[in-house]
């Protein structure tokens, strides 16, 4: 492989990698913040248990998240040289601000949230949370921003002097079209992840804790007590079907409702958002949309597939098997009889604009075709656990069946590769791009400002590019498996009873009190 | 001053922050092995209060180096593209640090067995080993200049940063992180293992001025400026009050001596580049400087506003954090481990 394909490769992992952990850190923070509110409003403590407990998993996701997170700040540097030279005047200040806005704000009141139960008075605590949780959406806005940039390049004019482009328009930068469509899709994306890992651990619980009180009770009738299922969950052992009905009624099935409602409307978001950002794409990016379809020719009334095989990632071979007429114009501009250009006419039409005959301007058809439909059909799974879940806990019902607690676990993985695959879609969507020329705004000399992506690779050898990949995909690769290792550990054991107890806010001067958490 | 050269200065304020507060945070992990080497149970309890000394600050402090990074991509994108690209394997090693310590601090006491803390420790102290000695070697070398061709194309290997200058910059901040995290840790603890903390960083001060000493006169007389005698000056009268302090066991004292030797430390390298970034050791005419590496006007305009309203933002509550948990820590106060068995039992 070039050094251009193995650099590709080692951006995209490490940065597919620490998706697969930041839409749960941005969605559940907030999360976490209103389950403490609600404690702090009711003094119920069922709202305590539960946000100790879903802090302790979202610390442990944290963690990694942030570690991943510091080598895509150097990663541009590194092996995108010639990319960060050329875009440094627009693209280094959303950067910046990301670390001076965001980073700052939710590293310092994490450490102060994780550290400060009994020690902060109980409000400013609260607080800490909350300015975490402004701090992991502030920062996705920046970062958006900036790969917004990327893909539709606004506020910046040609600088002959320095040969590359300055940035001219701060403002414009920010309000990017695309950043405005793109941050909420992404936000609504994190919401959906976590909310939907919440209530499948919600109703995982449900479901463990109805078949355990009901073999409880099925062995005293028996007389036998080994047909209890082993358990080495502090609030399982011990505990009388009544206490365990009762934990699901109390602390499972408001907090799975509440999550419920939040996959509910992140779910409704996404559609929104991801129609917007579909008829944007189609105005600004159509070689993107063209792939997306597999439309190879320009068609009016252009029809959506569905499915389609003998795909090269070329447009050789395509057959549409199952299509949706008139469908694909009215996703481009909600016109049934719209005219939507294909990936030919869009190679020859590129090819002249920009004076560069036998570039290939098609990203990877497969990739792009297939990626686009995933995220759709992952994204399904949350709302099986969405209506199922309703469904199970309608009318102040609490008991869950045990087949779907086990088919919940199913879709676990599922809002986690709907994401990945939304992205795939985004940044393979674009290629051969790494800046896309801005085909909308057509005044001024917009069409100047792209760059291909084997224009910004650094000059390194690949021996040395080939260090890095294999370096941080094993790294990456056993750092995982611990991550998922501890995360079931502690969705397994549940909350604990000492949770529910609200720490005291010890006096000051008292220099020997044990800490109430040490590492 | 013109904007690019008020850049250049908040470039090195913030990596001046960044190694004046996570100095302490490598030396502390380095400390592990020698301040927490004792016998069990006492010895993991120790180990506790090392870490929990810089446990609710050292994640705000590592963005200091975030921030550092950013604003040298969005103020002086030729310098960011070029160093970052230079130093690719030391930074992968360094990355690689930092990666396993972030996770290495987090999750350690999740899990209570010893095993696990074992594993957990040798990534703090990795973590904490190779940024303290690279981020030394790496801007000594910045400072000694590089192979550089007319295109700011970095043109040496991997060896070429081993050079003797830039293994005394390894050795300086090695050492100089080492003695501040002691003197820190002692000014967190109470009991023994402030005792202790003080021993240490008594024993090791005169080793780390003198060290310190030979790569500051090394670097005045290589690459100084007249008006950088003053800062060797500043830092020598840091460097000999680090020594009193810590013999006369005046942890405060000898922290503010501390701050001030690595601050000064910082400003020198800064100070002998100015106004080059990045010098050539191929041709002084392919040196990378304030003036052609440097982002637009308006750019840096949009920066500085940003950096005036946020910084002091950022200060005050980073500071109102340290004063929260400024109180003194000691064996008694860690608390047991709350972390699950590594297996589940079945009861």
């Amino acid at each position: 492989m070039s050094v251009v394909d193995i650099s590709r490769w080692q951006f995209g992992i490490t940065t597919v990698y620490h998706f697969i952990l930041v839409p749960l850190t941005i969605g559940l923070a907030p999360l976490i913040a209103v389950m403490q509110t609600v404690w702090h409003r009711t003094g119920n403590e069922q709202w305590l248990r539960a946000t100790k407990f879903f802090g302790k998993i979202f610390l442990i996701n944290f963690a990694l998240g942030v570690a991943t997170g510091i080598v895509q700040e150097f990663q541009f540097g590194m092996n995108w040289s010639e990319y960060s030279r050329y875009v440094a005047d627009v693209f280094g200040a959303p950067l910046a601000l990301e670390a001076l806005m965001a980073f700052f704000l939710e590293s310092t009141f994490i450490g102060l949230w994780m550290f400060g139960w009994g020690r902060l008075p109980r409000r400013v605590h609260l607080a800490c949370i909350w300015l975490v949780a402004i701090g992991v959406n502030a920062s996705a806005y920046f970062i958006v921003a900036a790969n917004s940039w990327m893909q539709h390049p606004v506020g910046v004019e040609w600088d002959p002097e320095r040969g590359r482009p300055a940035m001219n328009n701060f403002i414009a930068v920010i309000t990017n079209n695309t950043t405005l469509v793109a941050f909420p899709h992404v936000i609504m994306g994190a919401f959906l992840t976590a909310s939907t890992v919440v209530a499948i651990v919600g109703l995982w619980w449900m479901a463990r804790n109805t078949y355990r009180a009901s073999k409880i009770e099925e062995a005293a009738k028996l007389g036998d007590e080994s047909i209890i299922p082993d358990t080495s969950s502090p609030s399982q052992v011990g505990a009388s079907p009544a206490q365990l009905r009762h934990d699901n009624a109390t602390l499972w099935r408001p907090v799975s409702i509440f999550a419920l409602w939040v996959v509910i409307g992140s779910g409704l978001g996404l559609f929104v958002t991801g129609d917007m950002q579909a008829q944007i794409m189609f105005k600004q990016q159509p070689m993107k949309m063209a792939a997306a379809e597999s439309l190879c020719e320009t068609e009016t009334g252009a029809s959506f597939s569905v499915l389609s095989v003998g795909r090269q990632n070329n447009c050789d071979n395509i057959e549409h098997i199952i299509t949706i007429p008139n469908m694909l114009s009215f996703l481009a501009d909600h016109n049934f009889n719209s005219t939507v250009q294909g990936v030919n006419e869009l190679q020859k039409q590129y090819e002249e604009a920009l004076n560069m005959p036998g570039q290939n301007f098609a990203p990877n058809l497969f990739v792009t075709y297939w990626s686009f439909r995933a995220m759709i059909t992952w994204a399904l799974g949350s709302v099986v656990v969405a209506f199922g879940g309703l469904w199970f806990l309608r009318k102040k019902r609490s008991d869950v069946p045990r087949w779907f607690g086990r088919l919940v676990l199913w879709m676990l993985p599922t809002p986690f590769l709907a994401n990945a695959s939304g992205w795939i879609f985004t940044e393979m969507g674009r290629q051969p791009w790494v800046v896309v020329p801005n085909w909308a705004d057509a005044d001024g000399d917009p069409l100047r400002i792209h760059m291909l992506v084997q224009d910004g690779v650094s000059n390194h050898t690949s021996p040395m590019v080939w260090t890095t990949l294999i370096g941080f995909t094993l790294l990456y690769g056993a750092l995982g498996v611990v991550w998922f290792y501890l995360e079931r550990r502690y969705v397994i054991e549940g909350p604990s009873d000492k949770d529910a107890a609200a720490p005291d806010v010890g006096s000051d001067d008292d220099e020997s009190a044990e800490l109430s958490f040490a590492y | 001053m013109s904007l690019e050269n008020f850049w250049f200065l908040v470039i090195a304020v913030l990596f001046t922050m960044y190694f004046v507060l996570e100095g302490f945070d490598f030396g502390v992990g380095m400390l592990m092995s020698f301040l927490g080497r004792h016998s069990e149970p006492d010895g993991d309890k120790r180990r506790r209060v090392l870490l929990n000394t810089i446990g609710p600050v050292w994640d705000g402090n590592e963005v200091w180096l975030l921030t550092g990074g950013g604003a040298l991509f969005a103020a002086f994108g030729g310098w960011y593209a070029t160093m970052f690209s230079a130093f690719y394997l030391p930074l992968f090693l360094i990355l690689i640090g930092l990666i396993v310590r972030v996770v290495a601090i987090e999750w350690r006491g999740k899990i209570n067995d010893v095993r696990w803390r074992r594993w957990c420790d040798v990534g703090i102290g990795l973590g904490s080993w190779i940024p303290a000695i690279l981020w030394g070697v790496a801007f000594a070398n910045v400072v000694r200049g590089l192979p550089i061709d007319a295109d700011h194309q970095y043109t040496g290997g991997f060896f070429n940063l081993l050079n003797p200058y830039a293994l005394l910059g390894g050795a300086t901040t090695l050492l100089a992180f080492l003695t501040h995290g002691a003197v820190f840790v002692a000014l967190k603890t109470s009991g023994q293992m402030r005792d202790d903390a003080q021993t240490f960083a008594a024993r090791l001060a005169i080793p780390t001025a003198v060290v310190a000493a030979a790569f500051l006169i090394w670097t005045q007389l290589a690459y100084g400026e007249a008006w950088t005698w003053a800062i060797v000056v500043i830092a020598a009268v840091a460097a000999v009050g680090m020594v009193v302090a810590t013999a006369a066991r005046r942890e405060g004292w000898a922290f503010v001596a501390t701050c001030i030797a690595i601050a000064g430390t910082i400003a020198m390298l800064f100070g002998s580049l100015f106004p080059d970034v990045l010098p050539s050791t191929t041709d002084a005419a392919y040196d990378l400087t304030v003036a052609n590496t440097s982002s637009s006007h308006y750019t840096l305009v949009i920066m500085t506003w940003a950096a005036a309203i946020m910084t002091p933002v950022v200060i005050a509550y980073q500071g109102y954090s340290y004063w929260i948990f400024r109180k003194r820590l000691s064996v008694d106060q860690i608390p047991p481990s709350i972390g699950l068995p590594l297996q589940s039992t079945r009861k």
